[in-house]
């Protein structure tokens, strides 16, 4: 199992790297160059088998249901990837070691550096397409990362900004071309997928899959009309670009092109769109790569060409065609490599990217300049370099090409002019910058670089003098196992030798060699000619006018939903709820009403409903005086809970009536401190609209009980009922399931409520507010909060109500009752004692802190839940047993400890938010006395103060309060 | 029976969106709990109307009415207390904060004014999406 581990490696090494630079800034460096050496050890093993030409398929599963698996795969392609990953990483991260500036933070940068590698060898070892995927975004996401890498740069942020956009819209489109291709698979593991091409080519929905992968490979690959987020990409620091235009983040790209090549190739949707945008994109790139005045702008053209090429020669399809593309992503990457380092050099020794500045360096810097000569030579096609082999192939290829259609003769023109710019523009690379003249201006005097700067350069340039003399020592195992695994097949019969005789492919090399020396001589009128054609295929602005078209857009259709009021958002919501599901009744649709026969009402029930309906219109309708609604509305809740007393709902009725109780005088204690009445409303036309959609709203919601209540029930219950007695423990179904069966639900929801009552607490926390001095007729607030006669009689109410809850706690399991109702009933006991007794009373007469209550509730809901854990079972697995005591004869369940949990959040939460509702009260009462509470006797008799108050109130309010909320500490 | 449920759910529905759309925040708090009376009947509603067959095991028992959302709707009550004493709170503090309950946090007359605020941020947000310009051509 060493593949996860090659991937794992510097995705781990990538936090590891930023914690490092702390304690020095090169130790980054370091840790990731250890990073890079240590997966290349790791792939090792692996080797032999994939050299025999085996594949290793290694998989943990992970989401087996949905088809995606930590599945990682090792074949000749994706071994060849993974050798160009990480051998080109460590040289870019030796570089980069001595390229960073002493201001750049070095552990942020082999940081993402480390999360790209990791993120692209996952893309390259994946054997799941759906892990593949997730690899495939990580790039994204990580390139955006390194292209900002100088934050304080405005192009950078744009570049990466762009390249983001671009490969993030491929990447979705990818997700889309991978599902279908999946379920026509049926399978997302390349396995089953690479063996079933003809079946995936015959498919109907062949087509789209293709447009969709095809969409993903080339916005990453930069292909032609997706190619201009790479120049802008040139923003990022140079061995950001060595790595990621030479041997990655574009090669991604043509690795997917190459990894789906035997399932999607050979049809003439593949080789229309695959060659054509490889053509023009090879085209295109050439001719603006020899326009380009800033190093990297021409280097990136130049990668933009050659990958048109490899494209290209993957849409050509044949097996030759596909050696040839293989074998030039090897050397471009190589080359490129190269290349983007010695233009690092050259700007970093220069202070200037900018070839007209730029000249004659070959005196200050010659051993640089003899690097980068060979590298561009080999980028130009020159015999004897390892670009030469593989462009000649693709002369071949081109060459030889017949679909026997008329259009046959571009694909040989275009090649050749290709082929004529790049040596122009390569020449370009080399004349310009180190002959050419004196340099001019430029901010620093040019010399050689640290000695170790070039050392990757060397290398690499080694590899393709190498590769282009020696081609079958070097490269060619690698290049058969690469394009065994592309294939799936034995890969054809080819020869890596230099010469083949006088054949057309070397004509097509002559004719670009010298076509490419004379454009380059006649290059000043060229470069005038392509000045007047400036900005007729300016690809970046078609991206900003297409995204400032799609920022108005969002502008425009936020503008419309939403104006800043919530009145229309929510309306907007709501009428959108409502036409979703109007769609569902449009005809043909299933008839409304279904086939169960419906139930005759009784008299009394008619009555109920009649109240019903009345109260709730008259609380809708008489909205404006809020105190009257309000108590039509707890008549609404307690028909409600009549309705759960028909129906055979006890404990719902009793849950009803308790929490309206609570409800109604929550919201009573708040009306205190909001206006009395709502203002009339003057926009008529939108009442009239709510109006309308209030009635749509009422309308769909008894249509869709009406359909549901007409039709036949199938319910899960039936377990219930037979396991409640038998696997709970008790007779009440409904409180067995809250506790037992359900009881992880009911831990969430017990919860939540203990996190509304914590939120109120902190909310009400220094909160002051002005009651009112007068009501709403005009007559000043009475004090006199307390009678006597109820005040008393509520006292001695408390121990029998309390009793009642013990009382309905106990019997909950078997009859209706429970913890969620004792709890209510408790906390209706409590709150009534402030009610007639006022808070402050009552208040030095409780516990004041309420919280420690809501603790002990949830620790003894979860301990109970552990407990059966310990002992083996899963999470709140209950146990009960029967208990013989003298007076009693009772089933006693684990789940009682449970519902005491629940009972102590109830009372806690309740308690806690209504009460620090009514402190407020008793403070809003003591407005502007403070000098009154130090000269009384008790500082926390509310009463007195607030008579005090009382009297003085007839002076104007002065609006807030000035007096703190705090509880009485004496 | 089930006519008569329809309709008082259909009346509930269309009483609590007609005040939760109010302009003020306490309707919208009382049309919140229409609302949640109105879904828990819904979802109560889904285990069919029985009548005196409470799910209450005895041996004397010829059936039992659904118990599963009996239990689902025994929450949902508890939770729909501790959302509405949430949001009232909510009102309340808004009204501390701001001086007025309107839900949007101020007068109707102010509503106008703020809408030109949005449009130029708005504005500002799409002028940042632009590039820098290309490199020039000789």
């Amino acid at each position: 199992m060493n593949l996860p581990f090659v991937v794992l490696i510097p995705l781990l090494g990538a936090p590891l790297a930023a914690w490092v630079s702390r304690y020095g800034r090169l130790h980054a460096a370091w840790l990731a160059g250890a990073t890079a050496a240590l997966a290349l050890v790791v792939l090792i093993p692996a080797k032999p088998a994939v050299f025999r030409g085996g594949t290793e398929v290694q998989s943990i599963p992970w989401m087996p249901e949905l088809g995606l698996d930590l599945a990682f795969r090792l074949d000749g392609l994706g071994m060849l990837f993974a050798i160009l990953i990480l051998v080109i990483g460590l040289l870019v991260i030796l570089y980069a070691r001595y390229y960073l500036s002493e201001s750049d933070s070095t552990g942020r940068f082999f940081a993402y550096l480390l999360l790209f590698m990791g993120s692209m060898l996952g893309i390259v070892l994946s054997e799941n397409i759906l892990l593949l995927l997730m690899f495939w975004e990580m790039t994204s996401l990580s390139s955006f990362l390194l292209i900002s890498y100088w934050q304080h740069r405005s192009d950078a942020r744009n570049g990466a900004r762009m390249a983001l956009a671009v490969t993030g819209l491929g990447g979705l489109a990818l997700l889309a071309g991978f599902l279908l291709l999946g379920e026509m698979a049926g399978s997302y593991n390349l396995s089953a997928i690479l063996t079933q091409g003809d079946a995936i080519r015959a498919h109907p929905l062949y087509l789209p899959m293709l447009g969709l992968i095809l969409l993903g490979a080339f916005t990453k690959s930069a292909q032609f009309p997706f190619h201009f987020w790479l120049p802008q990409a040139m923003a990022a620091p140079t061995p950001v670009s060595a790595y990621l235009h030479s041997a990655t983040m574009v090669k991604a790209g043509v690795f997917l092109l190459a990894r789906l090549f035997p399932v999607l190739s050979g049809t003439d949707a593949w080789s229309t769109v695959v060659m054509g945008a490889g053509l023009t994109t090879l085209v295109i790139g050439a001719y603006f790569a020899l326009f380009k005045h800033d190093l990297k702008g021409l280097l990136a053209y130049s990668t933009i060409s050659h990958l048109g090429l490899i494209t290209l020669l993957f849409g050509i399809g044949t097996p030759l065609a596909a050696v040839a593309g293989v074998f030039h992503i090897i050397n471009h990457a190589t080359f490129k490599a190269s290349l983007f380092m010695a233009a690092g050099i050259i700007d970093h020794e220069c202070g200037t990217r900018d070839m007209r500045l730029i000249n004659g360096l070959w005196r200050y810097m010659p051993y640089t300049a003899t690097l980068a000569m060979v590298a561009a030579a080999s980028m130009a096609g020159v015999p004897l370099f390892n670009g030469f082999l593989s462009k000649e192939m693709f002369f071949h290829e081109a060459v030889n090409f017949q679909k026997y259609t008329t259009w046959d003769w571009l694909l040989t023109a275009g090649a050749a002019v290709a082929g004529v710019f790049a040596v122009a523009y390569s020449l370009r690379f080399i004349h310009d910058v180190f002959f050419n003249g004196e340099p001019q201006n430029l901010p620093r005097e040019p010399h050689e670089p640290p000695r170790w700067m070039q050392v990757p350069v060397e290398i690499l340039v080694a590899i393709c003098l190498l590769v282009g003399i020696l081609p079958a020592y070097t490269v060619a195992p690698l290049l058969k196992v690469g394009v065994a695994g592309m294939l799936q097949a034995e890969p054809p019969y080819y020869s890596l030798a230099i010469w083949h005789g006088f054949n057309a492919a070397l004509v097509m090399s002559i004719i670009a060699l010298v076509g490419g020396v004379l454009v380059y001589i006649g290059r000043r009128p060229l470069f005038k000619i392509a000045h007047r054609w400036h900005g007729l295929l300016d690809a970046p602005a078609v991206y900003d006018w297409v995204l400032r078209q799609l920022l108005a857009l969002a502008g425009f259709v936020t503008r419309m939903l939403d104006t800043g009021s919530l009145q229309r958002l929510l309306a907007v919501l709501i009428v959108a709820a409502l036409a979703a599901g109007a769609a569902g009744i449009i005809p043909p649709h299933v008839p409304i009403t279904g086939p169960v026969p419906i139930t005759l009402p009784d008299a009394a029930s008619v009555l109920v409903a009649a109240a019903l309906v009345l109260a709730a219109f008259a609380s809708a309708l008489g909205h404006q005086r809020r105190l009257t609604s309000l108590i039509v509305l707890g008549a609404v809740g307690l028909l409600v809970s009549l309705i759960f007393v028909k129906f055979s709902a006890p404990d719902l009725a009793l849950t009803q009536l308790s929490v309206e109780i609570v409800t109604i005088v929550l919201l009573l204690l708040a009306l205190y401190f909001l206006p009395r009445r709502t203002p009339v409303e003057t926009d008529t036309g939108r009442r009239l609209r709510h109006f309308l959609i209030a009635l749509g709203a009422g309308w769909g919601a008894g249509l869709l009980t009406w359909a549901m209540l007409t039709r036949p029930h199938a319910s899960i219950s039936g377990f219930f009922v037979e396991n409640s007695v038998p696997g709970g423990g008790g007779t009440n179904v409904v409180n067995v399931i809250l506790v037992d069966f359900r009881g992880f639900d009911t831990l969430g929801e017990i919860t939540v409520l203990a996190l509304a009552g914590l939120g109120i607490y902190a909310l009400l926390r220094d909160l002051r507010l002005s009651g009112p001095v007068h009501d709403i007729a005009g007559r000043a607030w009475s004090w006199d909060l307390h009678p006597p006669i109820m005040a008393a009689l509520v006292r001695l109410l408390l121990p029998l109500a309390l009793l009642v809850a013990v009382f309905i706690f106990l019997r909950g399991h078997n009859l209706p009752g429970g913890g969620f109702i004792a709890g209510l009933v408790t906390a209706v006991a409590l709150i009534m004692q402030y009610l007639a007794n006022g808070v402050t009373w009552t208040h030095e007469r409780m516990p004041g802190n309420l919280h420690p209550a809501i603790g002990l509730g949830l620790l003894i809901a979860v301990v109970t839940g552990t407990v059966s854990m310990a002992l083996g079972y899963p999470f709140l697995t209950s146990a009960y047993t029967h208990v013989h005591l003298p007076f009693a004869d009772f089933e006693l369940a684990s789940a009682i400890a449970f519902d005491l949990g629940v009972y102590l959040v109830v009372v806690g939460a309740t308690l806690l938010i209504l009460v620090h509702m009514g402190l407020m009260h008793g403070a809003s009462h003591l407005r502007d006395s403070r000098g009154v509470r130090a000269m009384a006797p008790r500082a926390g008799d509310a009463d007195a103060a607030a008579r005090t108050q009382g009297a003085a109130d007839t002076e104007p309010s002065t609006g807030r309060s000035r007096s703190p909320v705090t509880e009485p500490t004496d | 029976m089930e006519a008569l449920l329809a309709g008082i759910i259909a009346s509930l529905t269309g009483c609590g969106v007609y005040l939760v759309l109010r302009a003020y925040t306490f309707p919208v708090v009382l049309g919140l709990t229409l609302l949640s009376y109105a879904v828990n009947l819904f979802l109560f509603a889904t285990g069919r109307l029985t009548v005196g067959q409470p799910a209450v095991i005895s041996a004397e028992a010829a059936g039992y009415a659904d118990p599963l959302p009996q239990a689902l709707v025994l929450t949902a009550i508890v939770i729909a207390f501790g959302m509405t004493a949430f949001v009232i709170m909510l009102a309340v503090k808004a009204q501390a904060e701001l001086g007025n309950d309107h839900v949007d946090g101020r007068p109707e007359a102010a509503a106008s004014s703020r809408r030109d605020a949005m449009g130029d941020a708005m504005g500002d947000a799409m002028g940042d999406g632009q590039a820098d310009p290309g490199e020039e051509h000789p």
